[in-house]
C-alpha cells in the first residue's frame, strides 16, 4: 500500500532523509519514532504529496506521489501538526467545506457522524478558535477522516490531546485503515500498531512487529539508536 | 491483529465526461470563493484595511492636490489606480499569505482539488474584495476630487477588466511569496513591476471614461487590457501546480 524504496530528501546542503526504505501493507499500522529533526514530518509530507523527494521512489497504492499526485490525493487522509482548519469557522462550517472539496455524499450526515465520533457535536456551531488545543486537534482528525480515506498519514496525532482524548485515538481511527504514524509516545505507538519503524541519521534504523515487543525494550532501541544518531550529528558538526 | 481495507473514496475513471470534469472543477473553485467571502464576512479584517486604506489615501491625495474640476480626471485617473494597487496588495497578502501562515493553505493543497481549481478559486475572491472596495470607494473618491458622477458607470468595464488582470498576476506571485520568508515584503516588489501594463491601460482608460469618451476610442488601450487579462489567467491555471509546489 505504502512503499519507500531509498527516499533521500534534502534542503539546501542539509540531508534530512538519506536512504530510508519501508513498506507499511495493506490494512497495517506503522508507527514511526525518531528524535526530533529525525525527518518524520518531511517523510509524512512527501507521502502527501506536499513535498517533493530529492530521490528514490515513494509511492502508495502503486501511484507514484510525484508523478500521480492528484490521484494519490483521493487515497490519503493526513493530520499534520499544524491543525489545518480556519479559525474563523465552526467546527461544522469547516467540515462541510472540506466535504465539498473531497466530494462526500450525505456531507451533513458524515460531518454530524464524524463530530459525534469525535466528541465534538455539542459544539459543532462553535469557531474553532474558541477550541482548546486537545478539541482542535480532535477536529483535525474529523477533517482528515471525512472521505473516509483508506490511507491514513498521522503526524503527531496525540499531540494536545488529554489522556482520555488519546486513549480513544484508536477508536476515532477505526481498525480498517492503512497507517502511517510518527509520534513520540512510545507506548501510545505500540499500544496502537502492528510494526514501529525508527527512523534516525536519515534511514530507518530498527524495524519489528510489535507482537512480543514491550514497551522497555522498545524503549532501549530508541535510545541507543537516538543517542548514536545525536553522536554522528556532533561529530559532522 | 489482521485488518481489512475498506476504500470508499473511489478514484474517478477515466472516461469520466469532460463536462462533469468542468462542473466539478467550478463547483470546488466556487467553494473555495464561498468560503473566503464566509470567513471575510465573519471576521471583515481584509475588507476593513482594505477599505480604509482606500478612504485614507484618496482623502489625502484630493486635500494635498486640491484638483481644479478642468484637471480632474486627468490626474484623477492616476490617483484612482494607484490607490486600487496598493489596497489590492494589501488584499492579496490576505487572500493567499494568511492561509500559508494558517496552515489551511497545506488542507487545500492535500485535498484533491486541481491546483487550476484553487487558481480561480483565490482569484475569483481577489476579484470580488477588490470590486466591492472601489464599488464604496470610486463615488467616494469622485465626491472629494469633483468627478462627474454621471461618468462613473462607464467607469465600470475598466475596473472589472482591470482588477481582472490585477488579480491574476496578484494571486500567482502571493503563492509564490508566500513561500519565501519576507512573504509581505516581497509580494508588492514582485508584482508591481509585471502589473504595470495593466495600471497604465487601466489609467488610460479610465482618464478617457472620466472624459465622457467611450472606450473604443482608446481601442489598443482596451487590446492591451483583455490581451494581457487572457495571458495572465492562462497562465496561472497553467503554472498554480508548479507555483504551490513545496520543498
Amino acid at each position: 500500500m505504502i512503499s519507500i524504496q531509498h527516499l533521500q530528501k534534502r534542503f539546501s546542503y542539509t540531508w534530512v532523509l538519506r536512504d530510508v526504505n519501508l513498506e507499511v501493507g495493506a490494512g497495517e499500522f506503522v508507527a514511526l519514532f525518531g528524535p526530533n529533526g529525525a525527518g518524520k514530518t518531511t517523510l509524512l509530507r512527501i507521502l502527501a504529496t506536499l513535498g517533493t523527494p530529492s530521490g528514490g521512489r515513494v509511492s502508495v497504492n502503486g501511484l507514484d506521489v510525484q508523478r500521480d499526485a492528484a490521484r494519490v490525493r483521493r487515497l490519503i487522509g493526513y493530520v499534520a501538526h499544524q491543525p489545518m482548519l480556519y479559525p474563523d469557522l465552526s467546527a461544522s462550517e469547516n467540515l462541510l467545506f472540506f466535504a465539498r472539496l473531497y466530494d462526500v455524499a450525505n456531507a451533513r450526515a458524515r460531518v454530524d457522524a464524524l463530530l459525534h465520533q469525535v466528541n465534538l457535536f455539542s459544539r459543532c456551531d462553535d469557531t474553532v478558535r474558541t477550541f482548546s488545543r486537545g478539541m482542535t486537534q480532535r477536529l483535525a482528525i474529523a477533517r482528515a477522516l471525512l472521505p473516509d480515506p483508506p490511507i491514513l498519514l498521522l503526524d503527531e496525532p496525540d499531540d494536545g490531546l488529554d489522556p482520555q482524548a488519546a486513549e480513544q485515538l484508536s477508536s476515532y481511527l477505526g481498525e480498517t485503515r492503512t497507517t502511517l504514524m510518527s509520534t513520540h509516545s512510545l507506548a501510545r505507538g505500540l499500544a496502537l500498531a502492528d510494526r514501529v519503524a525508527l527512523l534516525a541519521r536519515g534511514s530507518i534504523t530498527y524495524e519489528s512487529s510489535t507482537r512480543n515487543l514491550s514497551v522497555g525494550e522498545l524503549e532501549a532501541h530508541y535510545r541507543a539508536h537516538s543517542l548514536s544518531a545525536e553522536r554522528e550529528r556532533l561529530v559532522a558538526a | 491483529m489482521k485488518r481489512t481495507i475498506a476504500p470508499t473514496v473511489s478514484a474517478p475513471s477515466a472516461n469520466v465526461s469532460w463536462l462533469r470534469d468542468a462542473a466539478d472543477f467550478a463547483r470546488k473553485a466556487l467553494a473555495i470563493t464561498a468560503k473566503d467571502i464566509r470567513v471575510e464576512m465573519r471576521t471583515r479584517e481584509l475588507f476593513s484595511s482594505m477599505f480604509v486604506f482606500a478612504l485614507i489615501v484618496s482623502v489625502l491625495f484630493n486635500y494635498t492636490l486640491d484638483l481644479k474640476p478642468t484637471q480632474a480626471h486627468d490626474v484623477a485617473a492616476g490617483l484612482l489606480w494607484i490607490v486600487f494597487a496598493f489596497t489590492g496588495v494589501l488584499g492579496l497578502n490576505r487572500i493567499v499569505v494568511a492561509e500559508r501562515d494558517a496552515g489551511t493553505l497545506q488542507a487545500l493543497l492535500v485535498a484533491p482539488v486541481d491546483r487550476a481549481a484553487l487558481f480561480v478559486g483565490k482569484w475569483l475572491s481577489a476579484v470580488v474584495f477588490i470590486l466591492i472596495t472601489q464599488a464604496i470607494n470610486v463615488p467616494l473618491f469622485a465626491l472629494f476630487a469633483n468627478l462627474p458622477f454621471a461618468n462613473l458607470l462607464a467607469l465600470l468595464p475598466v475596473f472589472v477588466l482591470g482588477t481582472f488582470g490585477f488579480a491574476a498576476i496578484g494571486i500567482m506571485f502571493s503563492a509564490i511569496a508566500a513561500n519565501t520568508r519576507m512573504r509581505e515584503v516581497l509580494l508588492p516588489i514582485l508584482l508591481l513591476p509585471l502589473v504595470l501594463p495593466v495600471l497604465l491601460a487601466s489609467i488610460e482608460l479610465t482618464a478617457s471614461a472620466l472624459a465622457g469618451q467611450p472606450l473604443d476610442s482608446q481601442r489598443q488601450w482596451l487590446s492591451l487590457l483583455v490581451a494581457y487579462d487572457i495571458i495572465f489567467i492562462v497562465v496561472g491555471l497553467l503554472t498554480f501546480e508548479t507555483i504551490t509546489q513545496e520543498d
